[in-house]
């Protein structure tokens, strides 16, 4: 290749494919690590196949990688790719709908042998890469096992051995090609395999092997640079959803001065967060695996109880057997933070595919009148701030609060501009001291002006009182049966939520006029996808507000006059309507629901076709 | 904070001090008043601190415990009790948790966190209250009712058969196992002491008189008239004697078949008994199934009441601190600014 040919790119979306067995996970997070550290905004999706141990070469088995980088602001993972990297023929089977017409296909030649073509399903053994198919589309075959297992024949590894390292080969094909450094994958590799220096050669090998032979062969497509984005003045890392979930709570459980006691069952997507935590105990952090979700969720409770800050997370089919356990932290009155990473229902559903559908789950899911607060992150950094706020409110409210995620966030990364521990906020936590008795006598159920109550921990003398799970009267919190208690404590329990709206801020527009045609109304992860079609409209001459909600219950103070001051509200959401329901039951707008249950994120044109569908009735 | 209970100090409190304010709603003559007052008694001499002990139970009859006792109280969800336990254990080690449950909330309802409750050994005192049967909600069999029971919802007797609770303590690899009953005061008084002085978890089956709904379950093992045939009383040490005047024995066979052998026409002596001895975990499962051995032409075997079993194994919150420790130890004190940042960075400028 000419090494003049150097083409400028604003922004580019490369996905990696192949089987679960090929490290597209591992290849993908390298790239973007290292293009993070080149400057470049990014957003990723890693696209996990439905059965780890579907067979090898199957399409059950492919796992994808997406990664969109720009010398811009980037805000989505990207609709299309325009380079589709794939190891074997499944892989390009499943993935050549997500690839751009006119895109560049780069091809592991061996992985479409004729075992591979029938494993794909590839009728009569056709091979796409030569039968005129793809005409399209750059088609670079390079044979990647071939050429790993000659650049690694010396090393006395065994076939296998050699051909774990293809991926690697790809990923300094690629840094060739975008321009990126091999040192920080060089120096993961070294320090991953620290005890097995045999292995991180190899894979080092095998990097620099690919790197070298993308600068020497005949590839035509050439180099691509794409500049660094002018991101705000600050120091940057990459950060995922479910990571930035994990460092949220151990920052809450310092600004808040106790200990986090994090009880789960693993499901995915939710068990990076226990895997990340329990690497952190020298924080005051105790994790624990449960024998179920009732444990975990119970367990938490005890140890709020005892004066930490309970924790629990699951994805929805967990969320739902922890149900009676959080209706009796609301009626108890403890803090505790319920985490929900959310998937693909009903049941078992997608699991490992990303949906919005659990948010009426955390804001009705109980039995009774059980009310509770929900905040929802918006992008993968935002899960630090969002969690952060959930145990906050928990806290300062003595109340259960849902922390809303999905597979989205839990697993995409993006740069972050992460703060210092000293600019979070402290979170006040008061225990009841013997001061706290009236005559001698404690009231575990006697409020503050906000309706909040003392949590007194065992241990404390003079304080010893009883909790429980029946209706308890009003002040003294002994068993009542009294019909106009009952009713007064239910009013009171829900009031004493309603009250987080003067403790929140007031909902800010994203962008777009205070006052205008039609105002987008978004929750949770389809944030970046909505704000990059906006963005796209804005450059068409199109202005549209779009307003975010992290606080979905209670709803900031102002939202009600922030939907009167458009004509229209439309509520796109990755399930069946519920933002929706909730806007129009509390608000009496004819909010417009948009709604995609795919398992997949709203594309960016999706959502701009809709706004030009809506503004255009508004119209006639 | 290390895991113990402080036994070294004495108690700032008495009997009186743990009645609490409220009107106890139990049915006349049910067996729970006993064990509260045993409770009651046994506390005190414990050299606890009163603010440091906590009782938690799930739901049933005798989950209603908590709210008589004027400590530290949980009174939470059907099943749950050692679940929510454990996590305050674990969080405040130093505290003295003790679990009141029913033998549909532990073994039915709650069945999973109780035996993962055992294997995992949180320093808890569980006294579960076996009455078999559900009493709260009036009367149905639960998982120790025995084949045939005629209640509510089984009117032509149950079809299941019944969990040997200490049998499954022991195969959940309990470090304490003991039973006892509330119609023996003293007897209750000592196991609810051994248990309260077990580092880990202990399981005290209680049988318990529901007279409302299942009068006469535990008669045999009560009633003055057929107490020593059918009940045998452990001590570490001793040999197995039960009967009138101690003269029937239970000597083992082989090695492992229990035997009713009579003191005086077998020729035997207490020598040749089966000596019981705590820390055998082989013979505690022997125990557990005492009474379920065929009649060999002695009678009924007994069922054994005392402490079956009894082991140290690292209990959870000790094994949970440790590595917290060792953390610290290895990575020293968490640095919040530290973690945020992670290993790769780069500026904006
Ligand atoms: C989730 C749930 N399911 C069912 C019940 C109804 N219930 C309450 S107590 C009980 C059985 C209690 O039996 P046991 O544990 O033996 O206690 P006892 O009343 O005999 O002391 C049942 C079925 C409940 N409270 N919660
Ligand atoms: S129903 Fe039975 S167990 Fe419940 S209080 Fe009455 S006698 Fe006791
Ligand atoms: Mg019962």
């Amino acid at each position: 290749m000419s090494k003049e040919k150097v083409q400028f790119k604003s922004n580019v979306v490369i996905r990696f494919a192949g089987d679960s067995g090929d490290g597209i996970q591992l290849t993908g997070t390298q790239f973007t690590t290292s293009t993070a550290l080149a400057g470049n905004d990014l957003a990723t999706y890693p696209d996990y196949p439905a059965e780890i141990r579907a067979p090898a070469g199957t399409i059950a088995g492919v796992s994808g990688f997406q990664l969109h980088f720009g010398s811009d602001e980037i805000h989505t993972s990207g609709d299309l790719c325009d380079v589709l990297v794939v190891m074997n023929a499944a892989a390009l089977k499943a993935n050549l709908e997500h690839l751009k017409k006119g895109g560049i296909i780069i091809a592991n030649e061996d992985g479409f042998d004729e075992k591979n073509l029938r494993l794909a399903r590839y009728v009569d053994g056709i091979n796409p890469l030569e039968d005129g198919s793809l005409e399209e589309y750059q088609v670079h075959t390079v044979p990647v096992t071939k050429l790993t297992r000659e650049c690694l024949k010396e090393t006395g590894l065994g076939v296998r051995e050699m051909d774990r390292s293809k991926n690697m080969f790809v990923l300094g094909l690629l840094y060739y090609m975008y321009n990126r450094s091999m040192d920080p994958t060089i120096n993961f590799l070294q320090s991953k395999f620290s005890r097995k220096p045999e292995v991180a050669d190899a894979n080092i090998k095998a990097l620099k092997a690919g790197f070298a032979f993308a600068d020497t062969t005949e590839i035509q497509h050439g180099r691509f640079e794409v500049k660094a984005a002018p991101m705000r003045k600050g120091t940057y890392r990459s950060i995922m959803g479910n990571q930035a979930t994990a460092f949220g709570l151990i920052a809450a459980g310092e600004r808040a001065g106790l200990p986090i006691y994090y009880a789960t069952y693993p499901i995915t997507p939710a068990s990076d967060v226990l895997h990340e935590l329990s690497r952190h105990k020298n924080f005051s952090v105790v994790t624990v695996q449960s024998e179920d979700e009732i444990a975990a969720v119970c367990s938490a409770i005890g140890a709020s109880y005892g004066g930490s800050l309970g924790v629990t997370a699951s994805a929805g089919p967990g969320i739902s057997l922890k149900t009676e356990g959080i209706s009796l932290a609301t009626i108890y009155e403890i803090p505790l933070v319920v985490c929900d990473i959310q998937r693909a229902g009903p049941s078992t559903g997608l699991p490992t595919k990303m949906e919005q559908a659990d948010l009426m789950q955390a804001i009705y899911g109980r039995p009774g009148e059980a009310p509770l607060a929900v905040v929802a992150a918006n992008s993968p950094a935002d899960c630090f701030e969002s969690v952060f706020e959930a145990c906050r409110l928990a806290l300062e409210f003595m109340t259960p609060v849902f922390f809303l995620s999905d597979g989205y966030l839990a697993n995409g990364a993006e740069p972050w501009r992460f703060p210092s521990a000293r600019d979070l906020r402290e979170i006040k936590v008061g225990f009841a001291t013997a001061k706290d008795c009236d005559n001698g006598v404690f009231l575990p159920y006697k409020r503050d002006e906000r309706l909040v109550r003392k949590w007194a921990l065992p241990g404390t003398a003079g304080l010893e009182h009883r909790i429980g799970g029946l209706e308890k009267e009003d002040l003294t919190g002994n068993i009542s049966y009294d019909p106009e208690n009952h009713e007064k404590m239910v009013k009171i329990r829900q009031r004493k939520i309603d009250n987080i709206a003067d403790h929140i801020p007031e909902q800010a527009l994203d962008s777009g006029p205070e006052e205008g045609e039609l105002l987008i109304v978004g929750w949770g992860s389809t944030y970046g996808t909505i704000k990059a079609a906006l963005r796209q409209l804005r450059d068409e001459g199109v202005d549209v507000a779009h307003a975010h909600l992290r606080y979905l219950n209670p709803f900031p103070r102002n939202l009600g006059q922030l939907l009167q001051n458009h004509r229209r509200v439309l509520v796109p959401e990755i399930n069946n309507g519920q933002l929706v329901r909730l806007l129009r039951d509390k608000y009496l707008v004819p909010a417009i629901p948009y709604n995609k249950i795919k398992g997949q994120p709203f594309a960016v044109a999706e959502i701009k076709n809709k706004v030009w569908e809506v503004l255009n009735s508004l119209e006639n | 904070m290390p895991s113990t209970q402080t036994q070294e100090q004495t108690s700032n409190f008495t009997s009186k001090d743990l009645v609490s304010d409220q009107d106890i709603r139990w049915c006349p003559g049910c067996g729970d008043y006993s064990i509260l007052k045993q409770v009651q008694k046994v506390l005190p001499e414990l050299g606890l601190l009163k603010e440091n002990i906590v009782f938690v139970s799930g739901i049933g009859c005798s989950s209603r415990f908590p709210y008589y006792m004027n400590t530290y109280g949980m009174h939470s969800i059907h099943g749950r009790a050692s679940a929510i336990a454990s996590g305050l254990k674990v969080s405040r080690p130093e505290l003295s948790v003790w679990v009141v449950t029913g033998d549909g909330d532990s073994l039915s309802i709650g069945g999973n966190h109780t035996i993962h409750t055992l294997r995992k050994n949180p320093d808890l005192n569980i006294l579960l209250f076996n009455n078999e049967i559900y009493g709260l909600t009036k009367g149905q069999f639960s998982p120790t009712s025995p084949e045939g029971k005629v209640t509510k919802s089984s009117p032509m007797g149950s079809v299941e058969h019944p969990f040997n609770p200490l049998a499954l303590a022991l195969g959940a690899d309990a470090t304490f196992v003991a039973r006892s009953m509330d119609r023996d005061p003293k007897h209750l008084q000592a196991m609810i002491r051994r248990s309260a002085e077990h580092r880990g978890t202990s399981l005290l089956e209680i049988y318990q008189n529901c007279n409302v709904f299942n009068d006469g379950a535990f008669q045999a093992f009560t009633d003055r008239a057929t107490k020593n045939d059918h009940a045998l009383f452990l001590e570490h040490g001793r040999p197995l004697l039960f009967g009138p005047a101690n003269k029937k024995g239970i000597r083992l066979r082989d090695g492992c078949h229990p035997t009713i052998v009579h003191l005086e026409e077998d020729g035997v002596s207490e020598s040749d008994l089966w000596i019981h001895d705590e820390h055998d975990s082989l013979k505690a499962g022997l125990l557990a199934r005492l009474s379920e051995n065929e009649n060999n032409g002695r009678g009924e075997f007994p069922k054994a009441f005392g402490v079956f079993y009894s082991t140290q194994r690292s209990s959870l919150e000790d094994a949970v601190l440790e590595q917290i420790e060792s953390a610290r130890d290895k990575l020293g004190a968490g640095d919040l600014d530290a973690l945020i940042r992670g290993d790769h960075v780069w500026e904006i400028k």
